[in-house]
């Protein structure tokens, strides 16, 4: 069985704000699932599937169900840090396809800025069996993504100027976004003249931190289509997850788990990434991107560095506009958990809500990316192949 | 030199066996009794063929960096420590374990050399294996 045009993402709404210091967790989850449900034309009343993941306040999902007034037929707390919510997002698709549920809800909020919460993420939690292998030796998160980043430089020869120049077309389609927590454009050389954060990391090769959430309402195809004629139905082609470890001891810095997400979404799609108009790719850093890109099939292994340098991820002309929303990179990185802004994104595109100077003309055919946890130790990896028709 | 801190790590019952060869100064791997695989992180079976049998052997000690990064920013105890360097390194026994590189000239650092482990005492009856240029 395949989940390929059984559902589609029906609403889709990124909270407008970066600081948030006046609302509580809840309330932020609250508000973006009510906006999502707006997009969508549907109420709470209709939701019958409530996902959240490790953001959500609370035991699991029961907390947030209940402080929703849901009345879930299916729940999922699936936790894969900032993936999670492109594992929810399949795992939906397939649950309306077993026939379980047929409007699912899915939500992430987080604080980090105002909060005091400090950048999540990072390797080997306080309880976990390889905790007391990782956690003296003062891994942060940017230094873990740096061992990715030098292990790639080395064995391919990708340059620091290579991986600005992602931070580069981010900034270029944040310029847009009047809700962008970063707007300026910037340069390769700022990029590199910014701060050291983690050799061979700058200040400007990471995400922000940012207050924010999301939300997206997954629906039937028989909703769908009742939805405003399905004109602004992101149809779930193809759903690939997995999780890349450290493989007992022989872990390998230079690709994601997208190498086997990718592929299985393709598979399940029955497309190619030369078939992809818009990606939405996760970028916690800018060597998430590179890798992903690589692995996703977009360029050769290696040759991310190459790929990016000429343009590709600028919209709506490259050859793989990106991140038109400016990303994580400049947009939102609503509590350090990028997946969600990559689905709304693309959904965006596939509508042609995106805004007018980075839209891609006719974007019948988007992929969406996450990667959870970190790249220097294990990851989440989730890929969504999205389109405007079910088939 | 190191001016590092060296918070304990966590130890476990199932981890006891490593952690009491670093306090004598070894780094004691568990090899598997079925497959001869080297296990990292350490555990009491092989996640490779599942066998429940392992024998804890000491490992040379020399190993070659993977990867490195100098980090200008620290968190928590490290927050004063900086610059220092965290790196893979690839144990010649086969395993890439996260470590520190103690190094008074972290630029002159590369991937590929070769490091040799170092103990510092946490105070608990543990300590933390780091390694110097060999
Ligand atoms: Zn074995």
């Amino acid at each position: 069985m395949s989940i390929r045009g059984k559902a589609a993402i029906v609403g889709a709404f990124e909270h407008p704000l970066r600081d948030i210091p006046h609302l509580t967790l809840a309330q932020v989850h609250r508000e973006v699932a009510a906006g999502a449900l707006a997009d969508a034309g549907l109420s709470f009343a209709d939701v019958d599937a409530y996902f959240c993941a490790g953001d959500a306040p609370g035991f699991g999902a029961l907390s947030m169900a209940e402080y929703l007034g849901l009345k879930p037929r299916i729940m999922d707390s699936t936790e894969t840090g900032g993936s999670s919510y492109l594992f929810h997002v399949g795992h939906a698709a397939a649950l309306i396809a077993a026939g379980k549920c047929s409007v699912a809800l899915v939500t992430l909020a987080g604080k980090p800025r105002s909060g005091g919460a400090g950048p999540g993420g990072s390797g080997g939690f306080g309880g976990s069996p390889e905790a007391g292998f990782e956690n003296s030796w003062g891994i942060t998160v940017p230094n873990a993504y740096a061992l990715a980043a030098r292990r790639h430089m080395y064995e391919f020869g990708t340059t620091s100027a290579q991986l600005a120049e992602i931070k580069v077309a981010a900034s270029q389609h944040a310029q847009h976004n009047p809700a962008a927590f970063l707007r300026d454009v910037v340069t390769v050389e700022e990029v590199l003249d910014s701060p050291m954060v983690a050799d061979p990391l700058h200040r400007l090769d990471c995400c922000v931190i940012t207050d924010g959430g999301g939300a997206v309402v997954v629906a039937n195809a028989q909703i769908a289509r009742s939805l405003g004629g399905g004109r602004r139905a992101g149809w779930i082609l193809g759903h690939g997850e997995t999780m890349k470890s450290t493989n007992n001891g022989r872990i390998d810095l230079t690709h994601t788990g997208a190498v086997w997400s990718g592929a299985a979404a393709f598979a399940e799609a029955g497309v190619t990434p030369a078939d992809i108009r818009y990606a939405s790719i996760y970028d916690s850093f800018t060597i998430t991107v590179l890798q992903t890109i690589e692995d996703l099939g977009f360029c050769a292994k290696g040759d991310g560095g190459r790929f990016v340098s000429d343009g590709a991820l600028v919209a709506p002309f490259g050859a793989l506009p990106f991140n038109t929303d400016g990303g994580g990179l400049c947009n939102n990185h609503p509590g350090n958990r990028g997946g969600m802004t990559k689905i709304i994104e693309a959904v965006r595109q596939l509508r042609g809500e995106a805004h007018p100077a980075v839209q891609v003309p006719n974007c019948s055919l988007a992929l969406a990316h996450g990667t959870g946890g970190n790249l220097g130790t294990r990851t989440g990896a989730a890929t969504l192949i999205l389109g405007q028709q079910s088939s | 030199m190191s001016n590092l801190p060296v918070p304990a790590p966590r130890v476990n019952s199932e981890t006891q066996p490593f952690w009491d060869g670093t306090a004598e100064g070894r780094l004691v791997l568990p090899h598997c009794d079925r497959c001869a695989f080297v296990i990292w992180y350490p555990r009491s079976f092989c996640p490779e063929c599942g066998c429940t049998e392992v024998t804890w052997k000491a490992a040379s000690g020399f190993g070659t960096i993977y990867s490195f990064s100098i980090t200008r920013k620290g968190q928590g105890e490290y927050r004063h420590a900086t610059p220092y360097v965290l790196a893979y390194v690839e144990l010649d026994e086969g395993p890439r374990v996260l470590t520190n590189v103690v190094e008074d000239d972290p630029d002159a650092l590369e991937v590929g050399q070769r490091v040799r482990v170092v103990f510092h005492d946490t105070g608990q009856g543990t300590a933390l294996y780091r390694f110097c240029r060999a």
